[in-house]
């Protein structure tokens, strides 16, 4: 899967940046925009995988009506990336396929 | 457990519900307006509030306009609240709603639905692919993040938004591997045949031409009357190919920008059962009103694009004019002459929409797709697994849904309900309306169990 960075933000002065981990790597992003954004300017493709076929899947409205942003962040599966703002600390992972109902239910790791 | 009260309860905080909220306040009226984002503007406002001044210079002057709107809103002293996802709403006026993790209920003697519109779905081949992106999600990664395409990019279909939008990349710089046009000759001549509103209406009629002018200036290779568009690329979107003057075109690029008009976002007015009629100019479901916007004999009102795309100057008009509907149901006395001003200036603004309505009305083909193309994406349904089962007796969309999990997904069906009914409906041969659209049924959103405990 390529790597290549759909979009930039360009750096401006006075900037507040937030660090946020995803997959294990680490991305200094502007605070204030969402998941979905930050995960689209750091050159990461899929989001998750679709719940039937495995395909690779990506943010394709942002304004919260497609969910194909999906993610698992803090723990937390089937999070809305372009609906969440990013925050300091952040630890955000991809979503295989359909959450594990007991992770839902609970609130706790997605069990892929 | 006592629930909290208010005259007016608005959803959503895009330009119909800020002209509402505020006109209303004006009245005398309590207001309070809930919105699922963290800032005011809607989408064609996003971010009005705090825009750095380069990024409003990309965006252009009618978005900046949003500002005194606002500012209107914010000095209103209207109850705002942030982050609030309405999951249900009855025909009474009660609203349920989640915001930091917990479900709260509010009711009042009126609500607006103020939810604007969505992008119209575009089911092609590849469509699914990570790097196909709407020209609308585009544009707000633009002003909610300041983010820009950093490689190829390729703009294709149709609409004021896809042109629009072409015309704030190049101001920030940005280049365009193309602008696939997919408006055919015919349309620009059946149009013709709206001219008299055009007429009316020219001062946006001549922005919008100068936009796509100063696009074909700017040497973007555009491709005028494309059809048969289809993504290249098997785990991300490499290019977009085409038909174009009889030839096949390619144009390489990692991201595709897709877009072919903007739809009313009618998932709360469908979930109250409310009777909707298919509009066969804008070709999408709208909620049956009266003139100013009321569902039936119920307490819900719908104004601005949710009721039906008017635009986000009309929308503003549409909102203050439910306000003062809403004010003199209560027994309220309304300024004299107010209400002939807004519907002076309503009048003006959607004078030119029929004319825009006809030239730039999706193609079939790009509507109601082939079979192979995916029309569900969370459920992964195909347009030939709907054809298959009309071919077992299969009626409309909720049926879909028994047959194979055709817009059961995350979604609930919102990005594949106007195509699945437009699929049903040709394989039938029957009008939209007898084939009907998804029971939509609360909660509206899908929701945390843990926001009841």
């Amino acid at each position: 899967m390529t790597t290549e960075t759909l979009f930039s933000i360009p750096a401006s002065a006075g900037q507040k940046m937030v660090r946020i981990e995803f997959e294990g790597e680490t991305f200094q992003v502007p605070e204030g925009i969402s998941v979905a954004a930050a995960l689209l300017s750091n050159g990461r493709g899929a989001f998750r995988t679709s719940i039937v076929g495995g395909a690779p899947r990506a943010p394709y409205c942002m304004m919260g009506i497609c969910f194909e942003c999906l993610v698992e962040i803090d723990g937390i599966p089937a999070r809305q990336g372009c609906m969440t703002p990013v925050r300091n600390g952040m630890i955000i992972r991809r979503q295989p396929g359909a959450p594990s109902l007991k992770a839902l239910a609970s609130g706790g790791r997605n069990e892929h | 457990m006592n629930t909290e009260t208010t005259d007016l309860i608005v959803i959503g905080s895009g330009p119909a519900g800020m002209a509402a909220a505020a006109e209303a306040r004006a009245l005398g009226m309590s207001v309070c307006v809930l919105d699922e984002q963290r800032v005011i503007g809607g989408q064609i406002y996003r971010r009005i509030e705090d825009t750095p001044e380069a990024l409003r210079m990309i965006l252009g002057k009618d978005y900046a306009a949003g500002s005194a709107l606002a500012d209107e809103f914010r000095r209103s002293g209207a109850d705002y609240r942030p982050g609030a996802t309405v999951w249900n709403l009855s025909g009474d006026g009660v609203v349920d709603y989640v915001a930091d993790g917990g479900s709260r209920t509010i009711s009042a003697t009126n609500v607006l639905i103020a939810t604007g519109a969505m992008e119209r779905p575009f089911p092609i081949p590849g469509w699914t692919l990570p790097g196909v992106m709407g020209a609308g999600a585009a544009q707000i990664m633009l002003k909610g993040a300041d983010a820009r395409p950093s490689g190829p990019v390729v703009l294709a279909g149709c609409g004021p938004l896809l042109y629009l939008l072409a015309w704030q990349y190049l101001r920030a710089g940005v280049q365009l591997a193309g602008l696939v046009d997919t408006t055919p000759f015919s349309a620009y001549v059946a149009a013709l045949g709206k001219i008299q509103g055009a007429v009316r209406g020219r001062k946006d009629l001549i922005k919008g031409l100068g936009l796509v002018s100063q696009v074909r200036l700017a040497r973007v290779p555009v491709y005028s009357g494309a059809k048969s568009l289809e993504i290249l690329g098997r785990d991300m979107a490499e290019g977009i190919r085409f038909q174009h003057k009889g030839k096949s075109r390619e144009i390489a690029a990692g991201l595709v920008l897709l877009h072919q008009g903007v739809v009313p976002n009618t998932q709360l007015s469908w979930s109250l059962r409310a009777r909707h009629g298919w509009d066969a100019g804008q070709l999408c479901w709208t909620p049956v009103t009266d003139e100013v916007g009321r569902l039936g004999q119920t307490a819900v009102y719908v104004a601005g694009d949710s009721r039906g795309i008017v635009g986000a100057i009309a929308s503003g008009v549409q909102g203050r004019l439910a306000a003062l509907a809403m004010h003199e149901r209560s027994g309220g006395k309304v300024p004299p002459g107010r209400r002939a001003v807004l519907e002076r200036q309503l009048a003006r603004h959607v004078s030119l929409r029929p004319f825009l309505d006809r030239l730039y009305r999706p193609l079939d083909e790009h509507r109601i797709p082939a079979d192979d193309v995916i029309v569900c994406r969370c459920e992964e349904v195909t347009a030939g697994d709907l054809r298959s089962y009309v071919d077992l007796g299969c009626l409309g969309p909720n049926q879909a849904k028994s047959f194979g999990r055709c817009g059961m997904g995350p979604c609930q069906g919102r990005l594949c309900g106007l195509t699945v009914t437009e699929v049903i409906a040709a394989a039938r041969k029957a009008a939209p309306e007898e084939v009907g659209y998804y029971r939509i049924r609360p909660p509206i959103k899908p929701i945390h169990l843990g926001s009841f405990s």
